[in-house]
């Protein structure tokens, strides 16, 4: 199958077996992206086809929800907390470091496509400021030389 | 007899390498041919001990902290499978004050147990509140909560058996629980730790809802930000209907109550109740305008409880023990304990509940040991980013919604964020306009378009440009937002940023006092 081809089904897949849940539009989303890192904006003819909205309305509430994505995301992605108790802990002099070992700034991916950096607005982990994720995994109390090794961790493992 | 050892499975202990150092345990134990069971629990809330390994032994829980992977061996050679003494051994774990100075009623069980056992929950008090509620008539399971004075813990400290009140008595064939789970302020972790550490206490207390109100469906709106507590719910929920604690017929009793997580998707707003609910509906976040109430007109415009994750995880105990029993902590009008969370720039952070009424500084510095970095304490933002700064002058203040609010502070859902004298109060102020920049709906004016005239002010008064046009300008549009604000976003970013303003003036090239003005 071409790749397009397999996108188009893997979301017809996801969005016919969610559709009758009762405000079936998130679930769908979370589904795609789970599946796919993002949500392929010429998915979204289908995906208002299949919820009866128009294409409009699907794209407004993508769009409205800054952890839907629109472009596939690098091979990991990072998110880096900019709320108050880890600036309190020096998370902006943390940002500074992440951005320059990376090369990109918030909401880039690196041009090998290995990582993508988003900002987040708290973890839930402030009694361990700063805080990041990188994929599902949590970090606390981060430094510019913790987040190096994990960095390099992660690309190991890769 | 096999040894029991209790490693945290709690997000920020494995933020801290929890999971590596169960890891080594259990391979150390292995290579030594001892038999242990190795139980994930809840974090007692003691992040500067984190990981905190606890072995079980016959006088109790000894407990060894912060244990990193490297000194696995050591404490094995050390006997700590027998509460050996070690550099890391802090004794018994109950006897630690930071714990033993706490009034544990919403978190009793967090960290003691595993949180996904369900044997564990109902050995330890779980489900005796469901228990009284199934003989209760619905209108008595509210009364109970009522007698209890609790007040919605998400921020706005809503009574909540009022609440309740009003959807019992809105007639419907279908009504709604929700659990807003979007814990979105910065400085706050309780709805975490009891959703990571103690699920089926959430579980229970939903129950108990739509029991007492006459509701059947259940929605725990959860952030995607928090993915062990996804886990967890889940495994907890599946094994609720499995024993017949969730479904069509809760322990025989005929009634009903279903219960499904749905993740939000990073938006700040959706915390907000209505936003909420169009999120869940499937829309975008857009606030809706009240009335109607949600408990009269929520969720698909059906009668709907939103409640926060700890206001639900309160109920199972006032249905054990009874409204009295919670209502005689606290002060004034605020009843029973509130989960503070103690971040930030600050020695000992953590979980600390307690009844109303502690002061601000017998927090900061008798549970958290004044600031990480040795520096004095300058500012401190309790309950959220919409929440105010507060100076050192104002640390007396107890902690009483009533008392926050006579000082234009407010307490919210408890979140403590310390800052020592290393802060820069104006980007502070910056950084809230930014944040509601960031996060607004965009259904109203001065919310949407004030907010980035906001932070464009307070760029000119950093950079020192014409002070005495720039500062009144600024109050001007904290006016604006204060009063022309669909919700309370818009509405209380002027907390943050004119405490900021009024408490700091220096910081924003302001020499005397009387100029802030
Ligand atoms: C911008 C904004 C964000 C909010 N975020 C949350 C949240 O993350 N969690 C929460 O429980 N309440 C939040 N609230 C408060 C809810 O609107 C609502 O009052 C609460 O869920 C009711 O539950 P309670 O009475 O048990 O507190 C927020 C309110 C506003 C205005
Ligand atoms: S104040 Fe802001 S977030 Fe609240 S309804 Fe208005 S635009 Fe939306
Ligand atoms: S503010 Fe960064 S984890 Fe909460």
């Amino acid at each position: 199958m071409t790749e397009t081809g397999s996108i188009q089904s893997t979301v017809q897949a996801i969005t016919t077996a969610l559709k009758d849940k009762p405000g079936a539009l998130l679930p769908i989303l979370h589904g795609i992206q789970d599946a796919l890192g993002y949500i392929p904006p010429e998915s979204v003819a289908d995906i208002a086809k299949t919820v009866n909205l128009s294409r409009a309305e699907v794209h407004g509430v993508i769009s409205f929800y800054h952890y839907f994505r629109k472009t596939a995301p690098g091979k990991h992605t990072i998110h880096l907390c900019r709320a108050e108790s880890c600036q309190s802990m020096g998370s902006k002099q943390l940002e500074e470091h992440v951005k320059t070992r990376l090369g990109i700034d918030f909401h880039e991916t690196t041009a090998d496509g290995k990582f993508s950096l988003e900002p987040v607005y708290c973890l839930g982990n402030c009694a361990c400021s700063p805080a990041m994720q990188i994929d599902n995994e949590i970090y606390g109390r981060v430094s510019a030389n913790s987040f190096d090794a994990a960095l390099n961790e992660v690309e190991e493992l890769a | 007899m096999s040894i029991t050892i209790y490693v945290p499975g709690d997000s920020s202990a494995v933020s801290l390498g929890a999971d590596r150092v169960a890891t080594a345990i259990a391979n150390e134990a292995a290579k030594r041919s001892l038999d242990i069971r190795l139980i994930r629990n809840g974090s007692r809330g003691m992040f500067w001990l984190e990981p905190l390994v606890e072995v079980l032994t016959e006088n109790g829980r000894v407990a060894y902290g912060p244990v990193q992977t490297g000194d696995v061996a050591g404490l094995f050679d050390a006997n700590f499978t027998q509460g050996g003494s070690h550099p890391l051994c802090l004794g018994l774990t109950e006897e630690l004050d930071y714990l033993k100075k706490q009034q544990r009623l919403t978190f009793a069980r967090i960290g003691l147990t595993d949180p996904v056992s369900l044997d564990d929950y109902i050995a330890n008090d779980g489900y005796r509140g469901l228990s009284n509620a199934l003989k209760l008539p619905q209108a008595d399971i509210v009364k109970a909560v009522t007698d209890s004075g609790l007040r919605g813990r998400g921020g706005a400290a809503f009574p909540t058996g009022i609440k309740w009140n009003t959807v019992l008595n809105t007639p419907s064939e279908q009504k709604y629980i929700i659990c807003n789970a979007d814990e979105g302020d910065s400085g706050t972790f309780s709805d975490r730790m009891v959703m990571e550490g103690d699920p089926f206490v959430l579980i229970e207390g939903m129950t108990i809802a739509g029991i007492a109100v006459g509701a059947t469906q259940g929605y725990i709106y959860l952030r995607v930000e928090y993915p062990y507590a996804h886990v967890a719910l889940n495994t907890a929920i599946e094994k609720a209907y499995q024993a017949g604690y969730l479904g069509a017929d809760i322990q025989g009793s005929g009634k009903k109550f279903d219960l499904e997580v749905r993740l939000g998707a990073g938006a700040y707003i959706c915390g907000e109740e209505t936003s909420l609910m169009e999120s869940l509906e499937g829309k975008r976040g857009l606030v809706r305008f009240k009335p109607p109430l949600p408990a009269i007109s929520g969720l698909f415009g059906k009668p709907t409880v939103v409640n926060n994750v700890i206001s639900l995880a309160s109920v199972p105990i006032i249905l054990d023990r009874g409204g009295d029993y919670y209502r005689d902590f606290g002060m004034g009008r605020s009843r029973g304990t509130l989960p503070l969370q103690l971040a930030g720039n600050i020695k000992h952070g953590g979980l600390v509940e307690l009844a109303f009424g502690l002061t601000l500084r017998e927090l900061l510095y008798d549970f958290g040991g004044g600031s990480a970095s040795g520096r004095p304490i300058r500012a401190v933002q309790v309950g959220g980013p919409l929440g105010a700064y507060l100076p050192e002058s104002q640390f007396d203040t107890p902690l009483d919604y009533e008392a926050f609010a006579a000082i234009w502070a407010v307490l919210g859902h408890g979140g403590i964020v310390v800052f020592d004298d290393t802060v820069d109060m104006a980007e502070m102020a910056r950084y809230s306009m930014e944040f509601c920049a960031i996060e607004s709906c965009g259904k109203c004016t001065p919310c949407r378009i004030g907010s980035t005239r906001g932070y464009e002010v307070i760029d000119d008064i950093i950079a020192g440009r014409d002070l005495d046009k720039n500062i009144p300008l600024l109050r001007d549009l904290c006016n604006t937002l204060l009063n022309g604000s669909l919700c309370a976003l818009g509405g209380m970013t002027p907390y943050p940023v004119l405490s900021a303003l009024n408490h700091f003036p220096e910081d924003f090239g302001i020499k005397d006092k009387a100029e802030a003005v």
